[in-house]
């Protein structure tokens, strides 16, 4: 892919445009449609096209295998923490009422906090299936 | 509709849930088509064709004609169409599943929850439990990846430190 012109100059473009969609998506997602699981593949995905276009080790350098790999769990424990958070604050499992004293505003903290939760392992088990998929090829032979 | 080129397979197959996520737009189920477009024609084409890549993308032509999986499967087809013919129409109001919870998800979720999507309220706080067991299925599958297609990559590294 190295002489594409075209796709290197349009995924350039391209590109910053995902991300900020995707973190559009992941934010509004209490007022429009979109939520935490669509927000991180489009982030992914716009890693997984950069990938695509400049080479896997290109795109290693700017996310590397490991720091995805502890997001990869890393929203899962967020998603988890915030219902043992309820817990400790004397309410139910993930009912996220008693976050905040107005238990409106609390169901809204709960709630950014769990979509932002899956949105991390979404898109960062998206990356690792692509980089291992990706990287598996050129080792195995 | 016959082809052995898996490349073209894919590509229709990418296509296909492009389509799906129109019908879903359709539907007015705006979150659903959203992800449908995301994951069945964005991302699972890439993997598809990455595993094109790995793999080999031409078909092997069968030693000869299987007769017991089409049979299978228009069996099944048939089935599932004569089960649609019970359905209740789209959008009764009077449908089971409208008269269950969705109700008071529609009335209460304004004032439970404070959330003008309802979709988002009703995934990540009144069913909260399914959508951390979903989460938790996709670190599932991403760690079982890692384990089935990243160990080889491991088992070398650590050959080449010592």
């Amino acid at each position: 892919m190295r002489h594409h012109l075209v796709l290197r100059v349009i995924a350039k473009l391209l590109i910053p445009f995902i991300l900020v969609f995707a973190l559009y998506v992941q934010f509004h997602g209490d007022y429009g449609p979109g939520g935490g699981f669509q927000a991180g593949v489009i982030f992914a995905a716009g890693f997984i096209l950069y990938g695509l276009i400049f080479g896997l080790d290109q795109v290693r350098k700017v996310v590397p295998p490991a720091v995805v790999e502890v997001l990869v769990a890393a929203g899962v424990l967020l998603y988890a923490g915030v219902g043992v958070a309820s817990l400790l604050l004397g309410g139910n499992y993930l009912d996220y009422g008693v976050l905040r004293h107005d238990p409106v505003h609390g169901q809204h903290l709960g709630i950014l906090l769990i979509e932002f939760g899956v949105g991390t392992t979404v898109a960062a088990v998206m990356i690792t299936i692509f980089y291992n998929f990706a990287g598996r090829g050129r080792e195995g032979r | 509709m016959h082809l052995r080129n898996l490349f073209a397979v894919v590509m229709l197959s990418g296509i296909y849930s492009l389509l799906s996520a129109g019908i879903f737009v359709q539907l007015d189920a705006v979150d659903v088509a959203f992800t449908e477009a995301a994951v069945g024609a964005g991302i699972t084409t890439i993997l598809m064709l990455g595993t094109l890549a790995l793999t080999t993308d031409t078909e092997r032509p069968p030693v000869k004609r299987q007769w017991l999986p089409l049979a299978v499967v228009l069996t099944t087809g048939a089935a599932l169409i004569y089960g649609t013919l019970d359905l209740p129409l789209l959008g009764d109001p009077s449908a089971p599943a409208n008269l269950h919870v969705a109700p008071r998800y529609i009335e209460q979720s304004g004032q439970e929850i404070g959330v003008p999507n309802i979709v988002t309220s009703v995934l990540a706080s009144y069913r909260g439990y399914d959508t951390l067991g979903e989460v938790t299925v996709i670190f599932t599958a991403g760690i079982g990846v890692m384990m089935l297609l990243g160990a080889n990559r491991r088992r070398k590294r650590k050959k080449d430190q010592p």
